[in-house]
Order: structure tokens, then C-alpha cells, then sequence
């Protein structure tokens, strides 16, 4: 009762915050309203045990990656909006027809093609699975870890090297 | 009682979200966060199956999806501006340049 309560709740406020992101006006209230949904992922998080995944979600995406396009929001000063002319080549209403047809897509999937996957390895799921984490991230997954953290590095040397002015 | 089917279809509708911005919107700072709403989809898509398996590995492939999101926001921003810097401009329809 209080998990479907809870999960209704989050779900509703996650969607909610989602339409508002994509249709706001302004690009600042659009920012803000995704740094509300992400919050509210993160409280799906923690009633799904992934206290872990929680802290991560709002340290990386509210705290790290939000500020990053208020920033560039703000840096870029826009005299002209770029929803204020458009192209007439553009076509609004086939981007929605192809959006719903995802939808039905996703959804019939879901509904019709899930069987339980046979999983092995990760050894159940603890309540307190935050060592456990660790331990698969270090052990089993080292070199996908690894890899991730080069994708780090050049990730953050491509952004230095595409925002200055000149090297 | 809430199954993995209910989230399936959160995540589904939260993805088809992120679609409808990329598909309607014109500014391409708002295209990107679109593109943040899509992969959170696929994280609550990861950490659902993971509870409902018992099975941490699904938490683990969530922490990569998050690597990935934050180098595409980096990069992503990065060649905005770059990009406004030369043309004054994020919409979207006049990034016509490489278009064939």
C-alpha cells in the first residue's frame, strides 16, 4: 500500500516535471524543472534500494550536469529566440505522430515480449547493497570501469578544447 | 502492488517525453535536456529490473549509463557554444551547415 502510494506519487511528480521541461517557455525554467525531475528520480531510486544510485543521481545530474547548461543558458545571450522564426520545411505535427508511434512501440513490447530473463552472477541484492557495488564494480566489471573513466578524461579535454577560444 | 510492468511503463512514457522534445523543439540547449529525460528513462528501466531480479549488476550498468550522460552533456554544451560563438544563434533549423 504505502509502495503503490509512493510509486504513484513519484510517478505522477517524474512526468509532471517532464512535460514542464520540454514545454516551458523559458530556457531557465526548463533547467529548473529538470533539476526537480531529476530529484524525484532520485527518490524512485531509494524505494527501489539503490541508496548508491540515489546519491549519485542527485551529486552527478542536480548537482554536476544542471549546472553545467545553467551556465551555458546563461552565457548564451539570445537576442532573437529560437522559437520565434521557424523553418518552413519544418514538420512540428510528423516529429509528434513519430513520438506517439515510439510509445506504442515501447509499450506493446513491455506488455507482450517479457519473459523472466535467466540472470546469473551479482549473488541476490542485499537491502544495504552499497558494498556490494563496489565490490562488482572493482572485481567483475574492473575494465568496463576503467574504460568509463578514460571516457572521462576525453570527454572533459573535448569540452576544454571545443569552448576555447583559441588553443 | 506495483510490478515491473508499471515501471516499464513509466520509463516508457518518460522516454516517449524526451522523443517529443527532440522531435518539436527548436533550441538545441532544450534538445540536449531532452536527451537527459531519455536516459533517465533507461535508468529507471535498469535499477526496476535490478530490484525485481535481485540482482545488483543492473545498478552497475545504471552508474555507466551516468558516465556516458555526463560526457554527452560536456561535449554536447561545448560544441554549443562553439557553435554560437560563430553564429549567434542555438536554433536549431539554422544549424544547417553539413546538411546535404
Amino acid at each position: 500500500m504505502v509502495e503503490a502510494v509512493a510509486f504513484y506519487s513519484l510517478a505522477a511528480l517524474i512526468l509532471g516535471f517532464g512535460v514542464l521541461v520540454v514545454t516551458a517557455k523559458s530556457t531557465v525554467h526548463s533547467v529548473l524543472f529538470l533539476v526537480a525531475d531529476f530529484l524525484c528520480v532520485a527518490a524512485l531510486y531509494v524505494t527501489l534500494q539503490a541508496q548508491f544510485l540515489a546519491v549519485i543521481q542527485v551529486m552527478v545530474y542536480a548537482g554536476g550536469i544542471v549546472v553545467l547548461y545553467l551556465f551555458v543558458v546563461m552565457l548564451v545571450n539570445l537576442k532573437r529566440p529560437p522559437e520565434a522564426h521557424s523553418d518552413p520545411r519544418r514538420m512540428g505535427r510528423l516529429g509528434l505522430v513519430m513520438a506517439a508511434a515510439v510509445m506504442v512501440e515501447l509499450v506493446a513490447i513491455f506488455a507482450l515480449g517479457w519473459s523472466k530473463p535467466e540472470v546469473t552472477g551479482g549473488g541476490g541484492l542485499s537491502p544495504n547493497n552499497v558494498e556490494q557495488l563496489g565490490r562488482l564494480l572493482y572485481q567483475d566489471y574492473l575494465i568496463p570501469f576503467e574504460v568509463a573513466s578514460v571516457l572521462l578524461l576525453v570527454a572533459m579535454i573535448g569540452a576544454i578544447v571545443l569552448a576555447k577560444r583559441e588553443l | 502492488m506495483i510490478t515491473i510492468t508499471h515501471y516499464m511503463v513509466l520509463s516508457a512514457a518518460l522516454f516517449t517525453l524526451g522523443v517529443i522534445g527532440v522531435m518539436t523543439r527548436r533550441n538545441i540547449i532544450i534538445i540536449l535536456m531532452s536527451i537527459e529525460l531519455m536516459l533517465n528513462a533507461v535508468n529507471i528501466n535498469f535499477i526496476a529490473f535490478s530490484y525485481h531480479l535481485q540482482n545488483a549488476i543492473g545498478q552497475v550498468f545504471a552508474v555507466f549509463v551516468i558516465v556516458v550522460a555526463a560526457a554527452e552533456a560536456a561535449v554536447g554544451l561545448g560544441i554549443i557554444l562553439a557553435f554560437y560563438r560563430n553564429k549567434e544563434t542555438v536554433n536549431i533549423d539554422e544549424m544547417s551547415l553539413m546538411r546535404w
